[in-house]
């Protein structure tokens, strides 16, 4: 299952997939990257109303052993937070294309899409 | 220089396990994850393969004096099967290793230095021998055997059913001479855990055996480092390292394996006995999170008004309790239990408490 790289979303090099549905985008971490990662035990998120830029880090995830930077895959308003998260780090191991999202933002431009790895492309890299 | 590998490197690889460097050894990290493999040594047993740990020899008439002189803790405590918490330590009283010691027979001892030392403590060990003129026999066996810690409350029974004669009556802090499935080796009832449990030291090509031989969860470094936090145990190269961290045992926690009146003086006896008399600046000390955020090796501890007031040297989530626990130097005088500090964590100040480890109660397992 770690392998698992959905066909419908996008990534960025540093294991941060993106679903559009309009122009609103839900933002976590691939299958591949939580397995790197081991137990997350820890998840720091911006707020809602944040703006961030594309590539930019925009918050923190820890494992037992590590710490590592989250970053944007595209720019753009915070708009919603996975709050269980906060006491459920784990669901990022669990189920990171679902239960494991992270942040949900409102595109600043949707063109900037056109930058990101589609599903074969990530999974060339991991592979 | 290509790193070392244990007598069961294709084993573990075998098992899926992902490796580390530590201390030069390319060693198991974890096996199907930290967090499991944790709590199976809490809650049953884990086997962790630490043959990446010395192993010296010292034998002789003078053995036990040459050991003496350079171990803080009182060697002559020790009776035949008898081990030994004890530290290493410099003229100036900096610690260079921590390790256990084994008395074996009336003449020969064996200490475990940890990875990446028994080459530098064979050499401080034989040019000791030469300043004091004494003969003692100094041989590196860390090749010649390897380790395999089993832990947990269910190691000591699992262990018993394949060695003869039976390990059940042995005290904590022991080692006798067993057969573990036909093969000649050492069981000792010390470990870095917290748990009951034994250390296993087999010869280097009998190891394969004896581990298809033992059942329990494989475990990792990162779970060792995990349990070993939950206890407060130090860990050579983050609570001292004569390079990066250089701590006295006093400043390090560790005075209770210092005897200043052991004789004869252990290397460092004159600089530790003005440390313990005056106090020392800064003191190892147990930190326990209450603001979200986990210390790492590094963060700087501050009052939370912008005085720095030391840092953390070791920190994770603890498994067992939920909570972000680390190790840290603090000022003397901002050391005592229950004082509130803050770790900065990513340029925040975020408050935490000073306890004193272990963090692990019983009642918390």
């Amino acid at each position: 299952m770690s392998d698992e790289v959905p066909d419908e979303l996008r990534y960025l090099e540093s294991h941060e997939w993106i679903r559009v549905d309009d122009a609103a985008g839900t933002v976590g971490i691939t299958a591949f990257a939580q397995d790197e990662l081991g137990d997350v035990v820890f998840v720091e998120l911006p707020n809602v109303g944040d703006t961030v830029a594309q590539e930019d880090q925009f918050g923190v995830i820890e494992s037992i052993k590590a710490v590592s930077d989250l970053y944007a895959p595209v720019s753009g308003t915070i708009t919603a937070i996975n709050e269980n998260l906060f006491d459920q780090p784990e669901l990022v191991n669990d189920d990171p294309y679902g239960d494991g999202w992270m942040i949900e933002l409102e595109l600043a431009d949707a063109s900037e899409l056109d930058a990101l790895l589609d599903a074969s492309a990530y999974a060339e890299q991991i592979a | 220089m290509s790193a070392l590998r244990s007598p069961l490197h294709a084993v573990h690889d075998e098992r899926g396990a992902r490796f580390t460097e530590f201390g030069g050894w390319d060693m198991p990290v974890s096996f199907e994850s930290i967090r499991t493999e944790h709590t199976a040594v809490r809650s049953d047993r884990g086997i962790f393969d630490v043959s990446h740990m010395g192993e010296i020899d010292v034998t002789g008439p003078d053995a036990r004096e040459l050991c003496q002189r350079l171990l803080t803790n009182d060697v002559d405590a020790l009776a035949v099967g008898d081990a030994q918490y004890t530290t290493v330590t410099t003229e100036a009283g900096l610690l260079l290793d921590d390790t256990i010691i084994y008395r074996l027979e009336d003449d020969h001892y064996r200490f475990i230095p940890n990875a990446g030392k028994h080459t530098s403590m064979v050499e401080r060990w034989e040019s000791h021998r030469e300043d004091w003129s004494l003969t003692a026999t100094i041989t590196d066996r860390t090749h010649d055997f390897a380790m395999l810690a089993v832990q947990g409350p269910t190691a000591i029974e699992h262990v018993d059913g394949h060695v003869a004669p039976t390990i059940c009556e042995l005290d904590p802090m022991t080692i006798a001479r067993v057969t573990i499935t036909g093969v000649d080796g050492w069981c000792a009832t010390t470990g870095y855990t917290g748990e009951r449990g034994v250390e296993l030291l087999v010869p280097w090509d009998d190891a394969e055996t004896v581990d298809a031989a033992l059942e329990g969860t494989r475990c990792g470094l990162g779970a060792r480092d995990t349990l070993r936090l939950e206890m407060g145990f130090v860990l050579a190269g983050n609570e001292f390292d004569p390079e990066h961290e250089p701590r006295t045992p006093i400043e390090a926690g560790l005075s209770f394996v210092v005897d200043l009146d052991a004789e004869p003086a252990f290397v460092g006896r004159d600089a530790l006995a003005e440390q313990a008399a005056t106090g020392s600046d800064e003191r190892l000390v147990g930190i326990r999170m209450l603001d979200r955020g986990i210390p790492r090796s590094g963060y700087t501890i501050t009052d939370g008004d912008g005085a720095e007031l030391g840092h953390i040297t070791s920190g994770t989530m603890s498994p067992t309790l939920g909570e972000a626990i680390g190790l840290g130097y603090v000022s003397a005088d901002r050391a005592d239990e229950g004082e509130t500090v803050h770790v900065r964590i990513r340029d925040a100040d975020r408050k935490a408490r000073i306890v004193t480890p272990p963090f692990l109660e019983a009642d918390d397992e």
